[in-house]
């Protein structure tokens, strides 16, 4: 049995500890913001934060997340929205969005470690995610706009 | 052609008919069906108390209610076209629900393909919209007791100047209801200076939902009870399974069962490709249990397929003779004459979609019909191949349109949502067919590979007296035709036939190509060889002629005319020639717009950098590129900015207009690096984005600024009209910075480093029939 706390909630897992979290977000608890993209850590759809640390859901094998206090998409803006989901939205940055969630995530875990990043920086951070519609450019505004205004 | 009629309960007062549209090489008739209450599939529209025809309904509280019939994959379409009948309602925005169509042919087509949508649509949905807003005028007037044409409308209400008097949409509906639905001509639309919305634009509605992980696609949609289903397909397409042992994956905790789905029957079409799905309680059980069949294959005749040998096949058809598709002057007795003559080989490997959401679907079969959910470009296909793998008929197929994780034209061909309702029937459950990235990539239908070769001879200042142009391409028709092998009208057109330039003698082929892939729609389709063909051609003989390339691009495009393409039949994406003729003078207004905003010839680059130009009329609309590239001593290449010019007519919504262009030159870089894919021994290589690489944030244009020509000509494409004049602009560009030419697709495959000589590399590449001759 696996203790871990997902947005909060206290949960125990007893299926396969090789299982990846993502398939027991999506498909155990039906939090289905975070995505499946590639399966192998190319694209970062899946993104999700654990113990604050944005990392690949779908190679994140259940055993690991044993104790670890997990994050995803639904519950990271709080009651409200995060910052970098209003900068998100300011800069209407979604085309399709279906990268949009680990894209969020992911610069949420860029802006804490690098809270006013360069364009190298950004580079470095966001190269993992992959968006198809092409809204690189508005992702990079909107990690500006959101690093300007979390001051 | 398809012809949808529908006789209505006020079958008089049908009529509105929007513009003919050639999608996909099949002609519409896209009428507006006016209310028919026996529709067996009632939307909100149709429920609300005032309901004037299928798109708009009012109802008593004040309620605005849109269909948006087509579907919804980052193009914010169904924001964009509910918000054209808004303005025409003069309704409040916040007071409008939009909600998404079922497949239902009392549409007309639904296929969100083509980037037709709002030129198919615009007039219909400002109807539908005007028609609402006449009534509510009407009921008002009876109301007061005055003439209606005292009254007008103002934001959700309607209004009586002389006497100040006002009253809400929501407090008319009832006696709107109850007066007869005006005649189109009656109909007045608002003036251009009273739109609120149209050219103003809007957020997305889901702009909220898709930021907080709230939006629901086709991977998020779940019913009590459902099973997963992976498939392991033929490897090679048209491969059969000829014994399978499933014993390890039943062993696989969560697997239920496994399931064998038949081979298609050729031609493909939209059947599924057959296989053995492995039936879990979750997706992961179902993908560790597929991966652990043990099946032998009879793999068929396409086994021999081999890309690098094809490859080479169609370059030696493209130096054959072909079909003239349109023949102006002679350019055979020209290229006899003396002068100079220049021809080059183009090449454009097949391309893979690679949506961000994998395909995925949920079907439900019961009691005889079945109930689908998909992401899918096109749900009345879904109904269709649906009801033909099940035996029912289409309209006891439901299909839900869900949110799309992108479609590029992958999610216009239904085949994998035939297999979750083949499942369905066949395990009695509720199915959910989830798709891996490798099933994606490797069981595409492929964007066509192409060869190209181009001939021009020239006069003394390096212009062209004559031209030849020569593409071979595995045609999108061979999916519903095994013999089909010539390219067909609707994807010759596709910068092909309509070469713009003003050259007295031209003449267009087309050879022949045997499929032995599914070839399919991508965002684009044919103009993306043919303008990197044609666009790297004229950039060449701009450098042979020592002429500023953009100035060269100019002068070819020549003065401003109307091209009549009659004689060869040209669809023009199935728009009228009087309505959309096709002019030259804005390819040439846009080629300036680029040359001026992007300070072409005026801006200091860096050492290793360099601009490129390109010009391309696609789906309606005129695009110029420049694009600047940097290329580092060891051949990276950067994009620091992309200035795009574009002429799309009357734009709706131009905040989002200009996002599709951004990401247009995205992927368009995509094809350019990296967009590559190869078969060896019938099987697809490439599986994931490893091998199958999609542009990164740091590989993609740092900076891409979109111009939109303020323009009241109806309006044209804006989804795909982008990607053509890009990628070859960036490789004009490449061979600016570092005299390198772009001959064939991807960049990857030319060494781009400084101090190696990149015809060398082709030449080891065993393609030495790439290089130019003269």
């Amino acid at each position: 049995m696996i203790q871990l706390k997902i947005n909060g909630v206290a949960r125990s897992f007893s299926g396969s500890p090789d299982m990846p979290l993502l398939w027991y977000l999506r498909d155990e608890l039906g939090l289905t913001g975070t995505k499946f993209g590639c399966g192998v850590a190319l694209c970062g759809a899946c993104t999700v934060h654990r113990n604050g640390e944005a990392v690949r859901s779908c190679v994140t094998p259940m055993s690991s997340v044993a104790g670890a206090d997990v994050t995803t998409i639904e519950a990271v803006g709080g009651n409200g929205l995060h910052p970098v989901q209003a900068a998100w939205m300011k800069h209407n940055v979604p085309q399709c969005g279906y990268c949009q969630s680990g894209q969020i995530m992911q610069a949420i875990a860029l802006l804490r470690a690098t809270p006013k990043p360069t364009d190298e920086q950004i580079d470095d951070g966001m190269a993992g995610n992959i968006c198809r519609c092409g809204t690189y450019q508005r992702i990079r505004a909107a990690i500006k706009t959101a690093a300007k205004e979390s001051v | 052609m398809t012809a949808i009629s529908n006789l209505s309960r006020r079958g008089f007062l049908k009529g509105i008919v929007g513009s003919g549209a050639l999608i996909l090489g099949a002609h519409y008739v896209p009428t507006l069906l006016w209310a028919d209450e026996s529709a067996p599939n009632r939307t909100q529209v149709d429920l609300a108390t005032l309901h004037p025809n299928i798109f708009v309904g009012v109802d008593t509280d004040g309620t605005v209610h849109i269909v948006a019939h087509r579907s919804e994959m980052g193009t914010v379409i169904r924001t964009s076209l509910p918000m054209v009948v808004a303005d025409e309602l003069d309704a409040d925005w916040k007071r409008v629900k939009v909600e998404q169509a079922i497949g239902d042919a009392r549409y007309g087509d639904q296929n969100t393909d083509g980037s037709h949508s709002i030129r198919s649509f615009y007039d219909t949905m400002r109807q539908a919209g005007a028609t609402a807003r006449f009534m509510l005028i009407q009921a008002a007037a009876q109301q007061w007791g005055v003439p209606a044409s005292e009254c007008k409308t103002d934001l959700h209400v309607v209004v009586h100047s002389a006497s100040g008097r006002q009253i809400g949409y929501g407090e008319l509906a009832t006696a709107a209801s109850k007066l007869p639905v005006p005649k189109k001509e009656e109909l007045q639309l608002k003036k251009k200076d009273a739109w609120r919305y149209i050219g103003k634009g809007m957020d997305s509605i889901d702009l909220t939902d898709l930021c907080t992980g709230k939006a629901l696609y086709g991977m998020d949609v779940r019913l009590d009870g459902m099973l997963y289903a992976s498939i392991e397909h033929p490897p090679v397409f048209g491969g059969k399974v000829k014994s399978y042992d499933d014993k390890a994956p039943l062993q696989v905790a969560g697997v239920q069962q496994t399931v064998p789905i038949d081979a298609f029957k050729p031609p493909c079409g939209f059947q599924p490709l057959g296989g053995i799905a492995v039936i879990a309680d979750n997706t992961w059980s179902a993908f560790q249990g597929r991966k652990k069949l043990n099946i032998a294959w009879e793999h068929g005749a396409n086994e021999t397929y081999d890309s690098g040998a094809y490859e080479k096949e169609l370059h030696e058809t493209a130096r054959q003779p072909g079909k003239a598709i349109r023949t102006e002057g002679d350019v055979d007795s020209e290229f006899a004459k003396a002068g100079p003559v220049f021809e080059g080989d183009y090449y454009v490997p097949l391309l893979a979609h690679a949506s961000m959401e994998p395909l995925v679907a949920l079907a439900d079969f019961k009691d005889g019909k079945a109930t689908v959910w998909a992401p899918t470009q096109n749900p009345q296909a879904v109904q269709a191949i649906v009801s033909q793998q099940l035996g029912i008929s289409k309209e006891d197929v439901i299909c839900h349109v869900t949110l799309l994780g992108g479609g590029f034209g992958r999610k216009s061909k239904p085949d994998y949502v035939a297999e979750a309702a083949v499942l369905s029937k066949k395990t009695g459950h509720p199915v959910k067919v989830v798709w891996t990235r490798e099933d994606d990539i490797k069981f595409d239908y492929y964007n066509a590979v192409a060869a190209m070769y181009l001939k021009a001879s020239l006069d003394a200042k390096g212009k062209p007296t004559a031209w030849l142009q020569r593409s071979v391409f595995p045609p999108i028709p061979s999916i519903f035709d095994v013999n089909a092998v010539y390219g067909d009208a609707s994807h010759l057109q596709q910068g092909w036939t309509d070469m713009p330039y003003n050259i007295p003698n031209i003449r267009v082929e087309n050879g022949p190509a045997k499929a032995h892939v599914r070839i399919g729609w991508l965002r684009s389709v044919a103009n993306i060889y043919h303008a990197f063909a044609v666009q790297t051609f004229t950039d060449e003989l701009a450098h042979r002629a020592g002429r500023d390339p953009a100035d060269y691009l100019l002068e070819l495009i020549g003065s401003p005319r109307t091209l009549n393409l009659k004689a060869t039949g040209y669809p023009n994406y199935g728009a009228s020639p009087d309505t959309y003729p096709w002019e030259t003078g804005r390819l040439r207004r846009v080629t300036e717009m680029a040359i001026e905003k992007s300070g072409w010839g005026k801006r200091k680059l860096r050492k290793g950098s360099g601009m490129g130009i390109a010009a391309h009329r696609s789906f309606l609309t005129y695009v110029a590129a420049v694009v600047e590239v940097e290329v580092s001593a060891d051949g990276d290449i950067t994009i620091p900015r992309v200035d795009m010019a574009v002429d799309a007519g009357l734009v709706v919504n131009p905040e989002i207009t200009r996002a599709q262009f951004e990401g247009a030159a995205v992927f368009g870089t995509s094809v350019a690096r990296s967009g590559e894919i190869t078969a060896k021994d019938g099987r697809i290589v490439q599986s994931n984005f490893y091998d199958y690489p999609v542009a990164r944030i740091n590989e993609a244009p740092y900076q891409t600024n979109v111009y939109l020509v303020e323009s009241d000509a109806p309006p044209a494409g804006v989804g795909e009209p982008g990607v053509p004049p890009f990628v070859p602009a960036l490789c004009n560009a490449i061979f600016a910075a570092t005299g390198k030419r772009i001959r064939q697709l991807p960049l990857s495959r030319t060494n781009l480093a400084r101090g190696v000589d990149s015809s060398r590399t082709q030449a080891a590449n065993g393609r030495p029939w790439l290089s130019l001759s003269e």
